[in-house]
């Protein structure tokens, strides 16, 4: 991270501090003269954008907890509270409900980007690796924070997730019964649930800084998948990419403002606006809509067990991901076949979020089973098998000639007309 | 590897086709809920202040001797947003209902009238006495009630929802299930004693003689709660049950979302500020980056 500064404190307190503490010269040399590939498009600024995000939600969670009281008889009433005495309370709760929401949005694009782009290659493995853990967190946060405002659709949303650890052989029925602090979803389960929602957002920060440490090291991944070889190729963090990060950033805030303002509940849950009701089970469970194709990998499968292995599954294969895409070139930009079948498993992605909130019967089941067996097999076949099958384009001498021929621009992904 | 590649996307094309068949083989009759003109839909709607006034009217002579609302306070009454009675209007209103309050300094419990401050007092002390009264069935409180009910739009639909900024699906929904109610079908047979709404999502019917005749809804447990000419309206507005169905239906969605209004004006402001500083920085952008081929 640092080394790439040459920063020299010039005041007597910067030289004082510098010499006890380098840590200006270590934020100047990350984020300031941090050498960056300047052919980045905006699929790179979603890196930018998740962190507003992060920041946000944990903003809004600090003063929302100011006025939440988790416990079964109050939770939902001082919900409501928020909603409707809080000075702009409603604009904090719509902001964090719908944050959620924006943050996957966000961390999907930004996942499929690098999976485009091949960030996951050598040397990056551990930053991709760090990712895949981000957003592990990300989702046992967002799925405890769903449960905090104790509605319907929080309390069966708990019971099922945390009852598909009763699918596990012997251990299963103590370890649900632990989880839930009792023999059912009651108060224990609600008062961790918000102990352990306030703690994962600051892991989550942390891993977001070796995340970044990571790819600091190796430096910035690029369209073109080919690392800068001369002066030429890179440009200065600051001004260059703040003004364009802060620039996506502003554009993704209108999306979430319309969210917010206008649909506030396009993307919850109608029955969440029920009292949790341990004797009346809501007719379709149906989790948050960032769940729902990993939802559809779980029902897809008859036996439970082999469900909950499937889920799990399809998330841990991402962590060897690195090491199944055997092609030697990294962005996708030069790999014709790898293009179509990275479209086609991006389409399956939304399928299976699709079949995810449909009802487990007829042929949604069947159509769920065919498109999870492709998940596994966009990882498992397809990926290890094109690196011998595929014949990739040439790659370009240098980032500079890629971006003078316009060979780097990103295949049906032009986002802005600065992407030239 | 092309035709490897044509293959894939056949099987795929074929299990997009297996999943819009789908629902065909889905079993039930949902019924059609026909969407509404509201007020306070899209993004400039507002609450028609004297169609809420006529709503609460029909909460307060009606619904109100099942219904709670424990979430309200009288004082919500008078806030800007809602229905707009004056302060004293309040007061006066509050003033009709006795709430329970104390222990006083003797230890008492006693029943006094009800000030602006003062949560709505529910017509029953829980939910088992509610039930009791009731026949077993239990009369939801409105507080939050208009935004706990959807209706499923389906796909495409949902996705032009989120252009149209639809979200009225529950006041839709209250409206078509007041409207909703009917004679029960012949097929339910002669002891049939209950309620028959062909609007009501929650029923279904199970009676054999039923299959086959496109029956939506089901039996009820409310009673048809409005009739013509049943509560008295002074300004002309027809005294309908249709009406009474609209301006109540209204009145919930104010109840459960009582700052729709300063949520969609402020909304425009921060949308208006967003997309001039979004436009400031695109200029700043291409200026700071005016000297770099990329």
């Amino acid at each position: 991270m640092a080394g790439h500064s040459n920063y020299v404190p010039q005041s007597a307190a910067a030289k004082w501090l510098e010499s006890r503490l380098p840590v200006i010269g270590l934020v100047r040399g990350s984020f300031v003269d941090f050498p960056t590939p300047k052919n980045l498009n905006y699929w790179w600024t979603f890196g930018g954008i998740l962190f507003f995000v992060l920041i946000a939600q944990i903003v809004t969670g600090i003063v929302l907890v100011m006025h939440y009281t988790p416990n079964t008889a109050m939770a939902f009433a001082s919900v409501e509270h928020i909603m409707r005495d809080v000075n702009f309370g409603w604009l904090l709760r719509y902001l964090h409900a719908n944050g959620a929401s924006m943050f996957f949005i966000a961390v999907f694009i930004h996942m499929f980007r690098g999976m485009y782009y091949g960030s996951y290659k050598a040397p990056r493995e551990i930053s991709w690796i760090l990712g895949v853990v981000i957003f592990l967190i990300m989702m046992a946060t967002a799925f405890m924070g769903y449960v905090l405002p104790w509605g319907q659709m929080s309390f069966w949303g708990a019971t099922v997730i945390t009852n598909l650890f009763s699918a596990l052989p012997l251990v299963g029925e103590p370890i649900v019964n632990w989880l839930w602090g009792g023999f059912a979803v009651d108060n224990p389960t609600l008062n961790r649930f918000f102990s352990l929602h306030y703690l994962l957002p600051f892991m989550i920060f942390g891993v977001v800084l070796l995340h970044v440490w990571a790819f600091h090291t190796t430096g910035n991944n690029n369209p073109t998948g080919i690392n800068p070889k001369t002066k030429q190729d890179t440009i200065p963090f600051h001004p260059y990419y703040t003004i364009k990060d802060l620039f996506a950033i502003v554009v993704f805030m209108i999306l979430f403002a319309y969210f917010v303002f206008y649909i506030p509940n396009f993307l919850g849950h109608a029955d969440n606006y029920i009292e949790a009701d341990p004797l009346v089970t809501p007719t379709h469970i149906v989790p948050e809509w960032y769940f729902l194709p990993f939802y559809a990998i779980l029902r897809a499968v008859p036996d439970k067990l082999g469900g909950v292995i499937l889920m799990f599954g399809s998330i841990a294969v991402m962590f060897i991901l690195p090491w199944l895409d055997t092609s030697k070139v990294r962005s996708g930009t030069y790999r014709p076949l790898f293009k179509q079948f990275f479209w086609i498993f991006a389409a399956v992605c939304v399928g299976l979020g699709y079949l995810g909130a449909m009802p487990a019967e007829g042929g949604y089941v069947i159509a769920a089973r065919i498109l999870t067996a492709y998940y596994f097999a966009h990882f498992l076949i397809i990926l290890p098998l094109l690196g011998f099958l595929e014949k990739p384009k040439e790659l370009p001498a240098s980032i500079s000639e890629a971006v003078l021929s316009g060979g780097g621009k990103p295949a049906g992904a032009v986002a802005a007309p600065e992407t030239k | 590897m092309k035709t490897m590649i044509e293959s894939v996307r056949g099987a795929l094309l074929a299990v997009a086709a297996m999943a819009v068949a789908a629902p065909a083989m889905a079993a039930g009759e949902a019924p059609h809920i026909e969407r509404q003109q509201w007020s306070f839909s899209g993004p400039f709607g507002q609450y028609d202040k004297a169609q809420l006034q006529r709503g609460f009217k029909v909460y307060k002579e009606v619904c109100a001797s099942c219904h709670g609302m424990q979430l309200l306070s009288f004082r919500n009454l008078a806030e800007a947003g809602g229905p707009g009675f004056t302060e004293d209007q309040v007061k006066v209103i509050a003033a009709e209902y006795m709430v329970m309050k104390g222990p006083n300094d003797d230890g008492e419990m006693e029943e006094v009238a009800a000030i602006p401050s003062d949560r709505w007092p529910s017509p029953f002390p829980n939910q088992q006495a509610a039930r009791a009264a009731n026949g077993g069935a239990y009369p939801p409180d409105f507080s939050t009630l208009a935004k706990a009910r959807a209706v499923a739009s389906g796909f495409p639909g949902f996705v032009f929802d989120m252009f149209t900024q639809y979200q009225e699906h529950g006041p839709d929904y209250i409206y078509n299930l007041l409207t909703g109610y009917k004679d029960a079908p012949a097929c339910f047979g002669e002891d049939f004693s209950g309620y028959y709404n062909e609007k009501f999502i929650g029923g279904s019917i199970s009676n054999e003689e039923c299959q086959g005749q496109n029956l939506t809804g089901g039996p009820i447990g409310m009673a048809p709660p409005l009739s013509d000419e049943q509560v008295e309206y002074t300004d002309g507005t027809p005294m309908t049950v249709d009406q009474y169905s609209r301006d109540v239906s209204a009145f919930m969605m104010w109840v459960a979302e009582p700052k729709l209004e300063e949520r969609k004006s402020m909304g425009f402001r921060v949308m208006i500020f967003l997309i001039i500083f979004a436009s400031l920085l695109y200029f700043t952008k291409k200026s700071i980056w005016r000297d770099v081929e990329h």
